[in-house]
């Protein structure tokens, strides 16, 4: 179990690293890097000016750059945003919260609805009982996620539960698939003909077993509700990481799109593997 | 996709066949989607404007029609370039193994670590953003083709893998058959069906993506029409109110990707 605890941490270590490398080479290499309107202000001195070129020529060497921002990031300096003029640190220290609140609304609103309907759909088995579900899944999966929080800002109401919109029917089909199949193994039929109570067979022998895949679904959904944040996020004008990554990738800034793959990727990996964790003991076991 | 198909598959294989025609017929139906009509601007429903026209006069109908080409053709296009990527990446990584298996696997995770509408988002505004309408149409969808490989290509790696595991192989590589004749006989006719599968479910995700893509402004430029496109036009809830025919592009993508999903018939298919 420890050597699967260091490779994961291996793992993300090294995923996150060059992820964060891939997005500053993808930067550097972008259309209008390097210009600076700051050059064409006639109101900054000439020093100025050469103060600022001096400044852009550190992120040219991208290998240079990405090391500083390394060295930086041991020391707990994020660097500065350019498009906002403010430290990257302060920028994530005010709208993280707020995604991550949305995100935990989002997840765990997804995941009940979505489990709990499966496990309707499957506890009731009786014709048609899956209709609805199946329905408002299939549409809810039909229509794109900023379609969705358009429909929640007229309503007035709270984006985070169009994040649990879009969670929810991959919950729901992932979730119905493996207790649908789970119901019908060879353990749970010998338990319903030994005349186990329904609600037992169900609990212990169906749904149990069946946890640590439905709990690696926690880390498919937070990737999930992470990328439908993005356009929720600027559709209903909430500053979250979701605006902030696009207003990042809209203006070129380097120093703030890169934290952000490092943190995105870093949050994704981490929920990845604590499922990946939970389904390897489970092996064991 | 299997051959057989059920009513429903029939009625959506059927209304997507229609919707296509349509859009390919436009030229007859509604020839112009950008012309201004000045003297109609904001116009409600009538036999000419089945669906009224826009707040610069323009067409609806015409539009919808139009952005149904762009749309509804390109996606299958974005869906084949990334399926044929990660045949060619996970197949040869579950064919060949060792090293480059495991950089092709850490390429994947790394591709995978990133929300896919953030990797969309990022890598899209990294492109020239002031381009022409067909310019941005085709850096969108390749774009769309160019990086959703990885999760295809996860697939078709392990698919490869237990093929190249499997009796039969095991059996025509211990009588000698040559590479190119196990790979193009044995190998190559078995994948085809993983490879259909991953296209069919790529395109849904792709026209989604779109839509995303051009609501967030980085998707196809005016004065060109998509799905997406037009609906940029909904974040006027005050004129979408008064005019419920705007609704008409979310109708029309929802419609399409449900006959998609129908079509595809494994309920955990779709994924974001």
């Amino acid at each position: 179990m420890l050597r699967v605890l260091l490779r994961q941490i291996r793992k993300i270590l090294i995923t996150v690293i060059l992820g964060g490398l891939l997005g500053a080479t993808l930067v550097r290499m972008g259309p209008g890097f390097g210009v600076d309107e700051r050059e064409v202000d006639s109101r900054l001195s000439a020093e100025s000016q050469q103060a600022i070129r001096a400044e852009r020529a550190a992120e040219n060497n991208i290998a240079l750059f990405y090391l500083r921002y390394l060295e930086g990031l041991g020391h707990g300096d994020l660097g500065v945003s350019r498009s906002l003029n403010r430290p990257v640190s302060e920028l994530l220290k005010e709208r993280l919260p707020l995604t991550l609140a949305a995100l935990a609304y989002g997840v765990l609103g997804g995941i009940s609805i979505g489990f709990l309907l499966a496990l309707l759909t499957v506890a009731w088995q009786r014709r048609g009982t899956d209709v609805i579900p199946a329905v408002l899944s299939g549409l809810c999966l039909a229509v794109p996620a900023a379609v969705i929080a358009l429909l929640f800002v007229w309503m007035g109401a709270g984006c985070r539960w169009a994040i649990a919109l879009v969670v929810f029917p991959h919950v729901y089909r992932y979730s119905k698939n493996l207790l649908v199949a789970a119901f019908q193994s060879p353990h749970v039929i010998a338990a319903q003909a030994r005349g186990l109570s329904s609600v037992r067979v169900l609990f212990a022998h169906v749904v149990l077993p069946a946890a640590p895949q439905l709990a690696a679904l926690a880390g498919i959904s937070v990737s999930l509700a992470f990328g439908a944040s993005i356009p929720i996020e600027v559709v209903s004008d909430t500053p979250g990481i979701g605006q902030l990554a696009w207003r990042a990738a809209l203006e070129r800034d380097l120093p703030l799109l890169v934290n952000l793959t490092v943190l995105i990727a870093l949050m994704t990996l981490i929920v990845n593997s604590v499922a990946d964790l939970a389904l390897a003991s489970r092996r064991q076991a | 996709m299997t051959a057989k198909l059920s009513g429903a598959q029939k009625i959506a294989l059927a209304a997507l066949g229609l919707l296509a025609l349509a859009s390919l017929a436009a030229g007859w139906i509604a020839p112009s989607y950008a012309e201004q009509f000045r003297e109609f601007i904001s116009a409600p429903p009538s036999a000419r404007f089945p669906l009224g026209t826009d707040e610069l006069g323009r067409d609806r109908f015409a539009r919808l029609l139009y952005g149904t080409r762009v749309s509804l053709l390109l996606a299958p296009a974005a869906a084949l370039l990334s399926t044929l990527i990660a045949a060619l990446v996970g197949g040869t990584a579950g064919y060949i193994g060792g090293w480059w298996e495991r950089i092709v696997t850490s390429g994947i995770d790394l591709f995978l670590s990133l929300p896919w509408l953030f990797l969309l988002l990022a890598v899209r505004a990294l492109m020239p953003l002031n381009t022409s309408p067909v310019t941005s149409v085709i850096l969108t969808f390749l774009l769309l083709g160019c990086l959703g490989w990885a999760s295809p290509a996860r697939i078709i790696r392990a698919g490869t893998r237990s093929l190249v595991d499997s009796d039969y192989l095991v059996q025509a590589r211990a009588c000698g058959v040559a590479p190119a004749r196990l790979f193009w006989r044995h190998l190559a006719p078995n994948l085809g069906p993983i490879l259909a599968a991953q296209f069919w479910i790529s395109v849904p995700v792709f026209i989604l993506s779109e839509a995303n893509l051009s609501l967030l402004g980085l998707g196809v430029s005016e004065p060109l029409p998509s799905w997406g496109g037009m609906l940029r036009e909904l974040e006027n809830y005050s004129a979408v109110l008064e005019n419920p025919w705007m609704l008409a592009p979310a109708g029309l993508l929802v419609a399409a990707v449900i006959c998609l999903q129908l079509l595809l018939r494994t309920e955990d298919a779709i994924p974001c």
